[in-house]
């Protein structure tokens, strides 16, 4: 028998920890592919574009476009890494494995379960953004070393921000292939139109406006100064809106999942 | 206390009643069934009584614990056997136990004390590090039933605990459970085999279209429904011979291409079918089966 008392015991705060626990438990096994997935695409990205378009190219906004490219692919990296483990790698623990079914059976419920994916997702995309910050202090693409150290926090809300948005997606999708949507609809026009590969300063006003919404657009505001070696401007409204986009998308995931699950 | 108790519980999906006031009184150290036909509200009964899911009226009392308000705390001492398959497969069998056992909020120490005897129990002594992709399909069943036992549960529901094993597979269940019950714990189990809650249960519920219509030990069930004698009848001629009988039993149901002669007084059924030797018959005690095909009927349910 619980008396209250031990119900006041129970640090029901952590309670995600564990389901954060279970998934780098797992990722730990698997560390060494995982790691240079997260490595090798955003670095031959940026090499190939970089030194090979960068040749072609003048300075772009006064540094060479390998440094210019440096925080679009740190950002297109996060956010692609947070994404990958909402969509696909939490679907099969939600969908495939029943994961998720089987610790609803414990004394955590779905708010834990999600809250141990979100966390996990903005941890291993976290790991992505590291990754290329080695690169960007090995080849020295920065002007103030002390400024990229910002760039960890950056991830981290970049991370939460699309960690938040993918499980949302993640809750109402049928099968795998509904993510091919997302990536269609919302991620390739994020890196087509956020400034991953060119400043959007060339941009027509309605488009450059569209722009400005993209949550994509939010990270990069951030961390290309960072890189450039300022702070950036309105950096508390940017760092605010990848927020609000994350608990959006989380509090939406919270819903549907719960409608799509525990019905 | 009761382990659980269920009060004028009712769901509904889309305007269909899936439960409908529905009452369970489990008591302890007993080990209680549910037995329905596909879609009797058999799965959505035990979600409910998890507080997985909300009730749309009714009242549920988990170990003391109001649901679905309180069900987080009333979870900790229930252990559960899904009927799916949810063992992580990149772990390992131990692993397995490890992570689930972090869900209650138990020590890794506490966890790695339990695990031994929990192979045991299992059958899985020595396979502590064997991968879950290794299990055979029994295995894999003993290793969920022993990681429902993580926490040392106080109850423990099992929906359809044996669907998809073999009958050695079953038998090693089977004797599990028996000794959780030698235990003290209280079980709660659905099955849809006959043979499973009658060797099992103490008390089984019968139950359709989301009420209980039947409720007793296996024997009161047998004795309380139906003739204590069956005699099938299969073969050439049937048709004939079943004008012939109808006033020997008390009971005839035609399923397919055999006849069920439920009767008081087998021996009149069995000379008049000494006389027929076209037909082939089984002389049998009534079972559960029985008492099942009665009173939910013989239409197929999907």
């Amino acid at each position: 028998m619980y008396t209250l008392d031990s119900r006041l015991r129970g640090n029901d705060v952590m309670n995600w920890f564990p389901v954060w626990r279970r998934n780098f438990l797992v990722w730990k096994k698997l560390a060494g592919p995982s790691l240079l997935g997260n490595l090798a695409d955003p670095m031959l990205y940026m090499l190939g574009l970089g030194y090979g378009l960068g040749a072609l190219l003048p300075d772009v906004g006064g540094v060479p476009y390998l440094n210019f490219l440096a925080a679009g692919t740190l950002a297109y990296s996060v956010m692609n890494s947070a994404s990958f483990e909402t969509l696909y790698s939490a679907f099969s623990r939600m969908h495939v494995q029943k994961t998720w079914d089987a610790i609803l059976n414990t004394p955590l419920d779905l708010r834990d379960v999600l809250l141990g994916e979100l966390f996990w997702a903005t941890s291993k995309s976290l790991l992505s953004g590291i990754a290329i910050l080695l690169v960007i202090w090995v080849l020295g693409l920065y002007e103030d070393f002390a400024l990229t150290l910002v760039l960890l926090p950056v991830a981290v809300l970049t991370g939460f921000c699309f960690a938040g948005l993918g499980l949302s997606i993640n809750a109402v999708s049928p099968n795998y292939d509904f993510f091919l949507y997302y990536f269609t609809l919302a991620i390739t026009p994020m890196v087509l139109l956020g400034g991953v590969f060119y400043p959007t300063t060339a941009f027509p006003a309605w488009l450059a406006a569209v722009a400005a919404w993209l949550p994509l657009t939010h990270a990069i505001e951030l961390a290309r100064p960072l890189i450039l070696g300022q702070w950036p401007q309105g950096m508390l409204l940017h760092a605010a809106a990848l927020l609000a986009y994350g608990m959006a998308g989380f509090v939406a995931a919270l819903g549907l999942t719960r409608k799509r699950l525990l019905r | 206390m009761s382990p659980l108790s269920l009060r004028g519980l009712t769901k509904s999906y889309g305007g269909q009643r899936v439960v409908d006031g529905f009452d369970l009184e489990l008591e302890p150290g007993r080990c209680h069934g549910l037995l329905g036909p596909n879609g009797a509200g058999k799965t959505t009964t035990l979600r409910l009584a998890l507080g997985l899911i909300e009730a749309d009226a009714g009242t549920l009392e988990l170990l003391g614990h109001a649901l679905p308000a309180e069900a987080k705390l009333a979870r900790r001492r229930v252990g559960v056997v899904p009927q799916v398959d949810s063992l992580d497969p990149d772990f390992t069998v131990a692993e397995n136990l490890q992570t689930y056992g972090r869900y209650f909020g138990l020590s890794a120490k506490t966890i790695a004390e339990r695990i031994p005897a929990l192979l045991d129990f299992a059958g899985l002594a020595g396979k502590a590090d064997a991968p879950i992709l290794t299990l055979s399909g029994g295995m894999k069943r003993r290793l969920t039933l022993a990681r429902a036992l993580v926490n040392d549960p106080d109850l423990v529901i099992l929906d359809e605990p044996t669907t998809g094993l073999d009958p050695q597979a079953r038998h090693l269940i089977w004797q599990g459970l028996r000794r959780l019950i030698a235990q003290g714990k209280t079980l709660l189990l659905t099955t849809h085999f006959m043979d499973e809650a009658e060797r099992l249960c103490d008390v089984i519920s019968v139950i359709d279209h989301g009420r209980v219509i039947a409720r007793g030990s296996p024997r009161e069930l047998i004795a309380g429904h139906i003739e204590p004698h069956v005699v099938e009848v299969f073969g050439e001629g049937l048709d004939e011979w079943k004008a012939c009988v109808s006033g020997l039993c008390r009971r005839c149901e035609q399923a397919g291409e055999t006849l069920f002669c439920y009767t008081d007084d087998p021996e009149k059924v069995v000379a008049e079918l000494e006389a027929a030797p076209g037909l082939r018959y089984l002389h049998r005690p009534a079972n559960l089966e029985d008492v099942f095909l009665k009173i939910t009927g013989r239409d197929l349910r999907d």
